[in-house]
């Protein structure tokens, strides 16, 4: 016998609140930064130490733009998921909890935003 | 619970600690799993340094570079490699688990030390093309 309501039961979201949304959406994002990371690895990593105008002629093309805001974008969206984890295991004051779940998120922003802001950067304006 | 004087004064009773336990090579690639994780968040930030010393012109590109080609520079971005490659490697073989592959236990284990044995040769791999890759630091 079923001690749920009828309600509770279509709803399926258990007692999390929120069902398998964070579970799936880790699993979607890691499938997707398997090509994105090889891609990092094998052409974007191999330009640390290059000099200026490879690293600029490499990251203003398009297709190495789009990749690249893409791997920041999926990637830290990835990282929030998976720090939240952490914070759920060994975090357990409630207070503490908030702030640092808050704190991690304000991080992911700024690692994107800053990402972001010098790809466009280095793209340029269109003329 | 809270209104129990006698019993609530007692120590409850506590699981093990860590340190108690025999560690199969599955628990170290698990804990593993969570520490790279963890290292390729710090890692994020030396890429956003990256990109926006690229974008900020020659001498934040330059200064960006003189750190990088330090031996501390060079420990830390292979450590930031060796993480990516391990999570790599180790989310492949959660995601084969969730479709039901690998999870058997002496297929664990094994597959275990095919992640390790795996991050070591890939992140070697992925330096050695950063080193002879488009204007490396040898070129």
């Amino acid at each position: 016998m079923s001690l749920e309501t009828p309600l509770h039961k279509v709803e399926g979201l258990g007692s999390s609140h929120s069902g398998v949304t964070h579970f799936w959406r880790q699993r979607v994002t890691a499938a997707a930064m398997i090509p994105l990371s090889i891609w990092f690895a094998v052409s974007a990593l191999g330009l640390i130490g290059a000099h200026e105008a490879a690293t600029l002629a490499f990251l203003s093309q398009p297709l190495n733009a789009i990749l690249m805001a893409a791997f920041v974008l999926i990637g830290v969206y990835h990282m929030a998921l998976g720090m939240q984890v952490v914070i759920d295991d060994y975090i357990y004051v409630n207070w503490q909890k908030l702030s640092l779940m808050l704190l991690m998120r304000a991080f992911c922003l700024a690692v994107i935003a800053s990402s972001l802001y010098a790809l466009l950067r280095i793209a340029g304006p269109i003329v | 619970m809270a209104d129990t004087p006698h019993r609530s004064r007692r120590p409850r009773p506590l699981s093990p600690f860590v340190t108690i336990y025999h560690w199969p090579v599955t628990m170290a690639t698990s804990i593993t799993h969570r520490f790279t994780g963890m290292g390729l968040a710090a890692g994020t930030v030396l890429l956003a340094w990256w990109l926006y010393a690229v974008a900020s012109g020659p001498d934040a590109f330059a200064q960006f570079n003189t750190l990088a080609a330090t031996p501390l520079g060079q420990v830390i971005l292979f450590l930031v490699v060796w993480s990516l490659a391990f999570h790599l490697l180790n989310g492949a073989r959660h995601l084969l688990w969730d479709m039901g592959y690998g999870f058997g236990k002496d297929a664990a284990r094994n597959n275990s030390w095919v992640v390790i044995g795996g991050s070591v040769v890939l992140a070697a791999l992925f330096f050695v093309l950063a080193y002879a890759g488009q204007g490396g630091y040898y070129q």
